[in-house]
């Protein structure tokens, strides 16, 4: 597909470095963790995943999010997708925790809000550098439960996601949907490995994407050779299993850069 | 088992370079899942390039349009994820490589031999990088030059992988066999450009690009076909090879072997599923060997 237009209806400021832009497409069959490929025309084409089915919720990174940032309501920018496999849905009755940091937790609101409306009692563990940072808190809890981590104490535990799980009896949920940053996913996922919870446990990886459509090779991880823009970017805990996350990532040349 | 250019594949087909290339467990996964015959990295040059800014590959109803830009992370660097594919894939990799003179040529594959490929793959075709790929393959003396050059460091076979932007592509594929080819590859892809009509924008991050897939596959037949009765070497076909029924078209215009790079977009194993395509074929058809396709149709006259 050519990019679709997409015309900005409303930006929500989240905080300081982040923004969510409505636009008027509806992705009606977007599966929570699927990404699209937004095109700041004249800049760069960058995956985001999508918060609703209607917008993205963007973290000010570099030249085509700053630019993103300077369009206003009733600007436009290029769309292509839903892309990518999303998170698998919990059946009713099933326990579901939600484990997001930063912006990560984008693509965890619409997961959290789905779940819930599959009949799966929703737990989550929201984390961020401060208060400030917490990205989506009501659209959690109108899902469920939800505990807080902030890196510098000003709301809920104080230290990162890990230290709220080091508390939990995570034996008690049929599955775990981790998205943040790769450091903090490297935690979570040694954590969930050490707890046997590996198995129940999904992760939504970011990586330099090229053609996005899983055809150029550039996103692919070690050592299994997936694409995480065709296969991913939602992977099983077991898929990850030795392999680069937390350790390295591949940049726009294909060079190894060590996280 | 079948051989070509003196390596022996399991079956004809190939992953094209350019797709999913850029990691050695990538190349693995596509011999392995996929079942392709031998697979070409992606090209690989002097220095480390980012290549051009998105969108760099788009999607259309007949085909696919790109301009990536020969992102590599250079030879340096590719070294371990050759050895990883030439260590796990079980099928001979082929390393694809571009440099901006013959000297950058011969440069790059003396970098690439402690990583022992089966084979090198010139990239004197990529449409849209000022310099090179098509640059050079333009030229028949640059072509023939470039070959000579990696001929002579090299000591595996050296394929040369041909544009059909230009206005004799025969012309080509005869100046790289002056210079030693053991075999040419063609076709990459063909100049194009798409346009957002709601901005005006090109769609393509380098404003235009290369198309290939179903769209391009009546020129590939054509440009396999005028080499195989113009060149002495084989003819490797490559250009929207999507079926087992493309495969054997492009055998019977002359191809020794097939190459398939876009249509991974729909399934991974199309290598296995072309293959048994194709054997399945020749049972139906009476053939005692796939090589009796080859080149079939000049016969038919």
């Amino acid at each position: 597909m050519l990019p679709l237009n997409a015309t900005i209806l409303r930006i929500n400021e989240e905080s300081p470095s982040v923004k969510t832009f409505f636009f008027d497409l509806q992705f009606e069959t977007m599966k929570p963790g699927q990404f699209v490929m937004v095109w700041v025309r004249g800049v760069d084409e960058v995956p985001m995943g999508l918060s609703s089915k209607n917008s993205i919720t963007v973290q000010k990174v570099g030249e085509a999010t700053s630019k993103l940032f300077e369009l206003k309501e009733g600007d436009s920018f290029g769309l292509r997708g839903p892309f990518g496999k999303g998170f698998s849905l919990p059946s009713e009755g099933e326990k579901t925790l939600v484990i997001a940091g930063g912006v990560g937790a984008a693509p965890l609101a619409p997961y959290a809000e789905a779940a819930r409306s599959a009949g799966s009692e929703v737990h989550t563990v929201l984390g961020a550098r401060s208060a400030d940072d917490l990205l989506f808190e009501e659209r959690f809890a109108a899902a469920g439960k939800v505990y807080v981590s902030t890196d510098d104490g000003s709301k809920g535990t104080k230290g990162f996601v890990t230290d709220v799980l080091n508390g939990l009896n995570l034996s008690v949920y049929n599955r775990i949907a981790v998205c943040g940053p790769e450091i903090m996913m490297a935690s979570v996922f040694r954590l969930l490995e050490e707890r046997k919870a590996l198995k129940k446990s999904e992760f939504s990886l970011h990586r330099y994407f090229k053609c996005g459509i899983g055809v150029c090779g550039a996103c692919c991880i070690d050592r299994s050779g997936l694409r995480v823009c065709k296969d991913g970017p939602v992977f099983s805990g077991e898929q990850l299993l030795d392999s680069e996350l937390g350790k390295y990532m591949r940049d726009a040349s294909g060079r190894r850069v060590k996280i | 088992m079948y051989t070509l250019t003196g390596l022996k594949l399991k079956n004809p087909t190939i992953l094209a370079a350019g797709v999913l290339g850029t990691t050695g467990a990538s190349l693995c996964r596509v011999a392995r899942e996929g079942g392709a015959g031998a697979a070409v990295t992606k090209s690989i040059g002097p220095m480390p390039k980012t290549g051009h800014p998105n969108p760099s590959m788009v999607k259309l109803d007949y085909g696919f349009l790109n301009a990536m830009g020969l992102p590599n992370p250079s030879y340096p660097a590719f070294i371990q994820e050759l050895e990883i594919a030439k260590k796990d894939s079980g099928v001979p990799i082929i390393a694809s490589i571009f440099g901006g003179s013959p000297a950058e040529f011969e440069e790059v594959a003396e970098g690439m031999l402690p990583a022992k490929p089966d084979a090198f793959e010139l990239n004197v075709s990529c449409p849209h990088a000022e310099g090179y790929g098509a640059d050079i393959g333009s030229n028949p003396c640059l072509v023939e030059a470039v070959t000579a050059a990696v001929k002579d460091v090299a000591n595996v076979p050296v394929w040369v992988k041909l544009t059909p932007n230009v206005s004799d592509i025969t012309c080509i594929g005869n100046a790289a066999e002056s210079g030693g080819a053991d075999a040419v590859v063609a076709i990459n892809t063909l100049k194009g450009m798409a346009i957002d009509i709601e901005s005006g924008y090109p769609v393509l991050g380098n404003r235009s690009g290369g198309l290939s897939g179903k769209a391009v596959k009546p020129v590939a037949v054509k440009c396999v076909y005028d080499l195989y009765t113009a060149l002495e070497i084989p003819v490797i076909g490559v250009g929207g090879v999507s079926s087992w029924q493309d495969a054997v078209e492009i055998m019977m215009a002359g191809a020794a072997a097939v190459q398939v790079g876009s249509a991974v977009y729909d399934r991974l194993d199309i290598f296995s599923e072309i293959s048994t395509g194709i054997e399945a074929f020749l049972q139906r058809k009476g053939y005692s060997d796939v090589k009796e396709l080859i080149g079939l149709a000049h016969e038919m006259v």
